[in-house]
């Protein structure tokens, strides 16, 4: 920390501190490394597009009820099916004269709220078994990656849709569902990076200091595998919003009157060719936010694992 | 193994040189095929065990007395071991025995077969429009890469990675049967066009061509037009932008400096050259975009009300009818797997170097 205290007196040490090729402790080699990717990441226009998509659904979500105009459960009757623009309802009202707006507003938190726990238990899980498999090598290894086979091998969807069926429609069993089909690729890649880890000086070094298997991988092994993973955790985000809003669609998600997006999309369908913008609205809602996680994954993507990036 | 010696280059050599290379790797992906369809029954099995509702209850009904409920219980096979009760669940689907669906009142592998035709019609069409467009687009955005072609179809294909396939379907209806009113709206066919031409194959416009009648054909093709498109553009997407990153790693090598120094043109040097090259594993993305297809269908069918196995699945899910939604899984789960081997397989035949 002294080295901080060092660089900060003018903007110019703190950057020289960042960009220093001579790092003189671990966190500012870390600071130095985080530094550098954000340059490389900010030069990418696309990708702090995406990320200015991201922290926008993050911000709407938290300040959901400063940003709405109209509480999203409030019924109207009198104003059903308004056209966007009219009586200050800025997006239209639904057929039970809700404002969509508002509702979308309200929205965003659930999208982030499934987004967030499908992301941090799937890839956790996929970690788990990749490295134990990776890991201790042999019939754990087989049998482990044959699981994983078997769950690559299915449709996600149906396979998302059959658990919610036998689990019950909900938000919750919803993520659950789509985290149970989405671990597999995961354990794949932590497969991979954990046998090329497996073999190396440091991890021989770690075991004779007699640590045990578990503190390996947890410790040591696990985090190694974590740059790969978030990489694709980005990438798939889209794929769990879009599943996420099929469920919900199918009226297997989040349950009326929840304002869920894709559960709007399916109560606009009745309406969709005399009052268009009941449907549409939530599905461009949709629409951008999966596409900033998109533009997001590809420039981390290009930033933390160029290889694969063309 | 005695076999004759046909050959001048030592009967017993290639004898197990064709041992090691079909032989072994048929029987290694037979058994690894096994063993994941054993698991896609695992897992429907318990699902099937997991769901709330009592499956004896769904039969006798509330009012039926105790004794009622435990005939029906032993013969249901509830009180027999869970490894025995999945022994015999794997032999009834072996059997293509997918159990009753409580909605149709009908053996759900009979309802299975009735609507697939419409799915595999769908699903087809589409894969078509994305090979037909997809290929080219990935290939021009390859040849003129970082160019603006290269960012429109990079465009295309994000777009397509983040809309919601059921809100591009609805838009679509909108659009195109709604407003400009271009295209026939949902279900397969208008209302009198249904039943006149006898049903063959099942798949409508097959069946009318069959039967020489034009006029269903173009009200079919009507139909489906806006249906495959949307799902046709999803796949476009992702081999366009597989057939980019494909192209893009042959142009880097250096048998295409060699065609191009040697004078061919360059037309030859990418259609022919580069493409022929990246023929096999394309086959494997059109095959997995073929797969992906028959699961977008699901959300698909049911906004264009298609009578086929998603809107099943759908509609099965809807009301708990758990043997129809499982069967489907199952058969869903069946076609993921063959179309991967297919793949592996065609991966072997076509390309010298896979052998």
């Amino acid at each position: 920390m002294s080295e901080l205290a060092a660089g900060q007196p003018e903007r110019k040490g703190l950057r020289a501190w960042l960009t220093s090729d001579t790092p003189s402790s671990r966190g500012q080699a870390r600071a130095v490394q985080l530094y550098l990717g954000w340059l490389a990441f900010s030069r990418n226009p696309l990708a702090m597009l995406g990320l200015g998509i991201v922290l926008a659904l993050v911000i709407v979500a938290l300040f959901a009820p400063l940003l709405a105009t109209h509480d999203p459960l409030a019924q109207q009757l009198d104003k059903r099916l308004l056209p966007p623009g009219t009586d200050g309802f800025l997006l239209g009202t639904d057929e039970l004269g809700r404002d969509i707006y508002s509702r979308l507003v309200y929205g965003a938190g659930i999208t982030l709220y499934i987004v967030t726990l499908v992301a941090v238990t799937a890839p956790l899980a996929g970690l788990l078994v990749g490295t134990v498999a990776g890991y201790f090598g042999g019939w754990v290894d087989v049998v482990l990656m044959r699981l994983t086979d078997i769950f690559l091998a299915f449709p996600r969807l149906i396979l998302a849709l059959a658990f919610v069926a036998a689990l019950g429609p909900g938000v919750e069993n919803a993520v659950l569902a789509i985290a149970i089909t989405s671990w597999p690729p995961y354990a794949r890649i932590a497969r991979a990076e954990t046998l090329t880890i497996r073999k190396s000086d440091y991890i021989s070094a770690v075991r004779l200091q007699g640590a045990s298997r578990l503190r390996v991988i947890w410790g040591h092994v696990m985090p190694l595998c974590v740059s790969s993973v978030i990489v694709r955790v980005t990438l798939d985000m889209a794929g769990i919003i879009l599943t996420a809003a099929g469920l919900g669609f199918l009226g297997l998600g989040a349950q009326p009157p929840t304002p869920e997006w894709g559960a709007m999309i399916s109560s606009g369908r009745k309406f969709l060719l005399d009052q268009w913008w009941v449907a549409t609205m939530p599905g461009l809602a949709i629409f951008i936010v999966s596409l900033g996680f998109n533009l997001l994954g590809d420039g981390l993507r290009d930033v933390l694992d160029p290889r694969s990036a063309k | 193994m005695s076999v004759p010696a046909h050959t001048a280059d030592g009967g017993g050599e290639s004898t197990s040189a064709l041992l090691r290379r079909w032989l072994f790797p048929a029987g290694r992906l037979i058994a690894s095929l096994a063993v994941t369809f054993l698991g896609l029954l695992f897992i429907t099995f318990i699902i099937g065990r997991m769901i709330p509702i009592d499956p004896v209850l769904a039969i006798v009904g509330e009012r039926a007395s105790q004794s009622t409920y435990d005939q029906v219980y032993r013969e249901m096979g509830l009180d027999r071991p869970l490894y025995e009760q999945f022994a015999i669940y794997v032999w009834q689907v072996l059997q293509g025995d997918l159990g009753t669906s409580l909605l149709t009142a009908r053996p759900v592998a009979d309802d299975i077969l009735r609507v697939f035709p419409a799915t595999l019609e769908l699903a087809t069409v589409a894969t078509i429009i994305g090979v037909v467009f997809g290929i080219p687009m990935g290939v021009i955005a390859a040849v003129n890469q970082g160019r603006w072609q290269d960012q429109v179809v990079r465009v295309v294909g994000l777009f397509g990675y983040s809309m919601p396939v059921f809100w591009l379907g609805l838009m679509g209806l909108l659009i195109f049967y709604g407003v400009l009113d271009w295209v026939s709206g949902p279900g397969r066919l208008d209302i009198f066009y249904e039943d006149i031409v006898p049903p063959v194959t099942g798949v409508i416009l097959i069946d009318s061509l069959l039967a020489g009648d034009f006029e269903v054909f173009k009200n079919a093709l009507s139909h489906l037009v806006l249906p495959a498109s949307v799902l046709g553009y999803f796949s476009l997407a992702y081999i366009s932008r597989m057939t980019r990153s494909f192209m893009l790693e042959q142009l880097s090598q250096e048998y295409i400096v060699t065609a191009r120094v040697k004078g061919v043109s360059e037309a030859r040097v990418v259609w022919r050259h580069a493409l022929g090259n990246i023929m096999v594993p394309l086959i494997t993305v059109i095959a997995l975009s073929y797969a992906n297809l028959l699961e977008g269908s699901v959300l698909t069918e049911t906004v264009f009300a298609w009578p086929g196995l998603g809107q099943y699945i759908t509609n099965a899910l809807l009301s708990a009818d758990m043997n129809a939604v499982l069967g489907g899984t199952i058969v869903v789960g069946m076609l993921f797997i063959g179309l991967n081997l297919l793949s592996d397989f065609l991966y072997r035949v076509v390309d010298p170097r896979a052998r």
